[in-house]
This record gives C-alpha cells, sequence and structure tokens, in this order.
C-alpha cells in the first residue's frame, strides 16, 4: 500500500507543478464571475440558469482535467523512462497502474473541491444559504463519478500510445454516455434487429454518469437523495472503476517493456 | 585530481578513496557495512542469503521485429550464475542481448523460456527487487522533484523508515556532492549531476545486489572514477556488483569474472585471466575474438592489462 501511495503523491505533485490545474481553475473561475455578475436584476429564474451553467463549466473542466492527466500518466512515464527507474525498484505492476489511478483520482477531488468552494462562495453571496447534505452528495458522487473516466483513460493509455487520440476517445466516450447514455435504450425500441438487442446490451454494459449528474439538487436547492441510493451509486462507480483498472492491469501484466 | 582518487585504489580495491566515505565515518574497507533495506513485514523473508545472487537458466528472450512483425531471438539458450561478492562483468556488442537479459532480470520484459532468479526469487515477482540497486545507462528520473524528494519517494517504495530515509538522503546526497542542490528541482541539473544522483538512488537501500547497465557510457573521468569507486566500495562491501558495459579496460580492471555474449549467445563465461590466450594482449582483444572478428590489432607489447588500470602519481 505504501508504494501506491507514494506513487498517488508523486502523480498530485507532478500535477500541482505543472499548473495544469491552476489554468483550468483560473477559466473555470473566471467565467463564474462573469455569470455572476450577470445576476444584477435577483431574478431567481437567472440565478438558476447561471447556477447551471457554472455547474455545468465544473463537470466539463472535472472530465477534461480527469481524462487529460490520467491519459498521460503511462505514455509519459515510458517517454521519460522514469518507469523503468520505478519498476526495477520493488513495485508490481498492479501497484503501479492502482498508484497513477489514486493520484489522478485524488487530484481530481482536491480540483472539485477548490471548483465547488469558489462557485458556493458566490453561490452563498446570492442565496445566502446552502443546503449542505445536497452540496455534499452532488460534490461526492461527482468525484466517484470521475473514478470511471480515469480508470477509462488508464486504460487507454495502455492501447492508444498517443495521449491526445486516447484523451479524445476517452473524452467523447464520456460526454456521449453522460449526455446520451440514459437514452440508449429508448433508441433501441425504434431499431431493427440485431441493432435493437446490440444498443440494449450497449445500454447494459456502459458505466451510465448520469446517475451521477445531481446538479439540479443545487440549482434548484432540492432536498437530498435518500442516502443509500447515494452509498449504491458510489458503490456502482467503484465496482466500474475496479472493473477497468483489473481490465488494465491485464493489459499492462505481460506487456514487455523495451 | 582524477590521478589522486585513483591513486586511493590497491590492487583489489580495498581502500576506498576518502572523498567516497561517508561524511565522518571514512573507515578502512569492511565487509560489514550496516545491512540494507528491511524487508517487508509478514513473516520470513524469501530472500534468504545465498551463494548465487542470479541464477540465469537456458533464458532465452524473443521480440517482435518492428518491420516484418517477426518474432525474433534476442537471447538463445543461455545460463550463468552471478555469486555473492563479485563483480561480474556483462560484455557483448551491441545487439548481443545483454539489455534483453538485463530487462528480464529487472522485470521489464518476460522470458519466453528458461528462467531467472534473483536470491533464489523468480525475477517476475517485484519482491525479487528489494535488495537490488539498480543504476540506467541515461538518467530516467522525475524532472519535476527535488533530490531530496526523489530518494524520499523511493525510500518509501523500499519500506524505508522516515528516520532512516533521511538518513540515508542526508550520506548519499554528501556522497555524490550534491548537497548544495538537494533541494533544487532536478530538471535544473546538469547531465553530470544526475548521474550521480542515479548512483545516490542505486545506494539507497543498501543494495546487495547493484545492476548497472552501461554505467560509465558518457560519463567524464570524474563520473567515470565516481562509478569505479561505487564499484569497488560494494566489492569491498562484500556485494555484488553485476554490470554492462562496452569499456572493457575498465571491466578487467575491477570484475572478478565476465561473460561475454553474441548474438544472444553465450560465448565466453569465467575469470578475464581464463578468458584471455596468452597471445590476446588484453580483453579487448579476446572480446573481439571471442565474436569472431581475428583480424583485430594486436596491442603493442607490454601494453595490456596494465592501460586500463589506475596509475599511481
Amino acid at each position: 500500500m505504501r508504494a501506491v501511495l507514494t506513487l498517488a503523491h508523486l502523480v498530485i505533485l507532478e500535477m500541482v507543478r505543472r499548473k495544469d490545474i491552476y489554468v483550468l481553475f483560473v477559466l473555470t473561475a473566471l467565467l463564474t464571475l462573469i455569470a455572476a455578475a450577470a445576476n444584477i436584476f435577483d431574478d431567481t429564474r437567472v440565478v438558476r440558469y447561471l447556477k447551471e451553467i457554472s455547474l455545468t463549466l465544473i463537470w466539463v473542466s472535472g472530465l477534461v482535467l480527469a481524462v487529460t492527466s490520467a491519459a498521460r500518466q503511462i505514455p509519459a512515464e515510458r517517454e521519460a523512462r522514469t518507469l523503468f527507474t520505478m519498476l526495477a525498484k520493488p513495485v508490481s505492476r498492479w501497484q503501479f497502474i492502482a498508484g497513477k489511478f489514486l493520484g489522478c483520482w485524488l487530484a481530481c477531488g482536491l480540483a472539485l473541491l477548490v471548483f465547488y468552494a469558489f462557485f458556493g462562495a458566490v453561490a452563498l453571496s446570492r442565496e445566502r444559504s446552502l443546503d449542505l447534505a445536497s452540496w455534499a452528495q452532488a460534490i461526492s458522487m461527482h468525484w466517484f463519478m470521475l473514478a470511471v473516466p480515469v480508470a477509462l483513460a488508464l486504460a487507454g493509455s495502455l492501447l492508444w500510445a498517443a495521449p491526445s487520440s486516447n484523451s479524445t476517445l476517452t473524452l467523447v466516450a464520456c460526454f456521449g454516455i453522460w449526455l446520451l447514455g440514459r437514452h440508449l435504450h429508448k433508441v433501441a425500441l425504434g431499431l431493427p434487429e440485431p441493432g435493437a438487442t446490440l444498443l440494449t446490451l450497449v445500454y447494459f454494459t456502459i458505466p451510465h454518469l448520469e446517475l451521477f449528474d445531481i446538479r439540479d439538487l443545487i440549482i434548484h436547492r432540492w432536498p437530498p437523495v435518500p442516502w443509500v441510493f447515494w452509498l449504491g451509486a458510489l458503490l456502482y462507480a467503484a465496482a466500474y472503476a475496479g472493473m477497468i483498472l483489473t481490465g488494465a492491469w491485464l493489459l499492462f501484466r505481460r506487456r514487455p517493456l523495451n | 585530481m582524477v590521478q589522486s582518487h585513483f591513486s586511493q585504489f590497491g590492487p583489489q580495491g580495498c581502500h576506498m578513496a576518502r572523498s567516497f566515505a561517508m561524511p565522518g565515518t571514512h573507515r578502512p574497507c569492511s565487509p560489514s557495512l550496516p545491512r540494507s533495506a528491511p524487508l517487508p513485514s509478514g513473516g520470513g523473508s524469501p530472500l534468504l542469503p545465498m551463494t548465487e545472487v542470479i541464477q540465469i537458466e537456458q533464458l532465452v528472450v524473443t521480440y517482435r521485429d518492428a518491420e516484418t512483425r517477426a518474432t525474433r531471438t534476442a537471447v538463445d539458450r543461455v545460463t550463468f550464475t552471478v555469486r555473492t561478492g563479485e563483480v561480474f562483468g556483462f560484455l557483448g556488442p551491441n545487439g548481443a542481448g545483454k539489455t534483453s537479459t538485463m530487462n528480464v532480470l529487472l522485470g521489464f520484459t518476460h522470458a519466453a523460456g528458461g528462467s531467472a532468479r534473483i536470491f533464489g526469487v523468480d525475477v517476475r515477482q517485484p519482491i525479487s527487487r528489494q535488495r537490488i540497486g539498480y543504476l540506467p545507462e541515461m538518467t530516467y528520473y522525475y524532472k519535476f522533484l527535488t533530490a531530496e524528494e526523489l530518494l524520499r519517494a523511493y525510500g518509501r517504495i523500499f519500506g524505508l523508515d522516515d528516520g532512516e530515509i533521511r538518513r540515508r538522503t542526508d550520506e548519499l546526497l554528501a556522497l555524490v556532492e550534491l548537497e548544495p542542490a538537494r533541494r533544487r528541482l532536478i530538471r535544473t541539473y546538469s547531465k553530470g549531476m544526475q548521474q550521480r544522483l542515479g548512483l545516490a538512488q542505486a545506494l539507497l537501500n543498501q543494495p546487495d545486489l547493484l545492476i548497472l547497465d552501461e554505467p560509465t557510457s558518457g560519463l567524464d573521468p570524474l563520473g567515470r572514477m565516481k562509478v569505479r569507486e561505487i564499484i569497488l566500495r560494494q566489492k569491498a562491501a562484500g556485494k555484488t556488483v553485476f554490470f554492462s558495459s562496452h569499456e572493457l579496460g575498465e571491466v578487467e580492471s575491477v570484475c572478478d569474472r565476465v561473460a561475454i555474449l553474441h548474438r544472444g549467445e553465450l560465448k565466453a563465461l569465467g575469470p578475464v585471466a581464463e578468458i584471455k590466450r596468452p597471445d590476446d594482449g588484453n580483453l579487448e582483444q579476446a572480446f573481439l575474438r571471442l565474436i569472431g572478428w581475428p583480424d583485430a590489432p594486436k596491442p603493442a607489447s607490454g601494453a595490456g592489462q596494465a592501460d586500463h588500470r589506475p596509475t599511481a602519481p
């Protein structure tokens, strides 16, 4: 476990020193502030609309950060050949994958905290109060959802050597699932066979990232979802991330490194 | 300066250079240096002290040709062992299969046949690398870290406690003369500084087996001297050194035994004196003969091993 934590620490340290997070944060903060500045008439509908835009920005930023950071971990290590020095130590390939995953996922969690803290401060200045339980659920489900794209991008980096193509494919897949995943089985009903069966299979196979999108709780100030459902969603994300990471390990386990 | 460093080695490398001793702890070479990194807890260690540190039996390594996609053999049924406390030179021309063999030993690639064991443990198990120090040919370290952070990270991976890591870091950075730059990012280091950092990380866990991949390649004379010092120091401490090199003079001066590989096959194995014929002159001549290049120019009379040995001022 110590090796995994050390690898995760190295990933976070690199991300902090590369300053990728800062660029994303500044962009998101800038757009949130611009949106907040438009709230000059105190119209409740406008406030909700602006909250939705800001939260969408945070979701997009989170996904971009998760995928791009995870996609370059292994290729960058191979290119710089730091992978060899590391694997010459008593580190198994499973620990290496797990450390990379944990580092990226924790870094995403830290970034989300900053994003949400900033957004929360802006929202608090407009609405005077926050429903902490709903916020906690929204943030935690968002963070656990990001475990899936991080694992997907890590696995993808073992299939596609170029981080750019891996990032593009993973982002398209994640945005596709997030935006269209819930409609797949409905589309399947209108398709002839075998398309209908195939699409239904896809529907039941993909990780439904849209389940984690409970932004409406914050936007409309709705009460939190039942905690059992919340826990189920976290376990669902963990199970998918675990399966994808196992696949990544199987790909990496016997791969010759030259 | 090089001369003065070199002059402190005896013929068997039994007197370490003063500059090489740990700060404040200079001592003549002794077989009882501090114990190496503690092994992971959880019962008895599978890494028991043994006579044969590296055991390679009928090793076959294959690779896929990038152009033709055909499977080619890089190492063909190679068998040899490396014993405790010896300095073992692993020689061969480019493409001979040295790196492929080392890649198997370090777990980077898997053997297509045969077996490789370190301290009696299959090299596919990460625990086999617990008592290894590895110095790659080039500097492959996280450039966003400082030297101190890099050693701390590697120390944690070796399972050292924080106090031990601090102590070893202080000693090793002083040893490789990087103390003033310990808090600078590695990306700001010169190549020589990065090489010295490589030496420090290779010694961090006080390895019982040091694996060096062409350690003097691209180094200036001072860097070479440092590497030679480390090899001799390890030897004096009863540790095992396994290294590949094209610097045959250096190999001749420090190695107890050598293996010569050519086109994936083991051409010679044994002490340098046994591998050389009387008419070979030096190891280079023997090497060229063994890889089938008999027309190599003979050295002038008297220019044999002495050419490659450090000389007293």
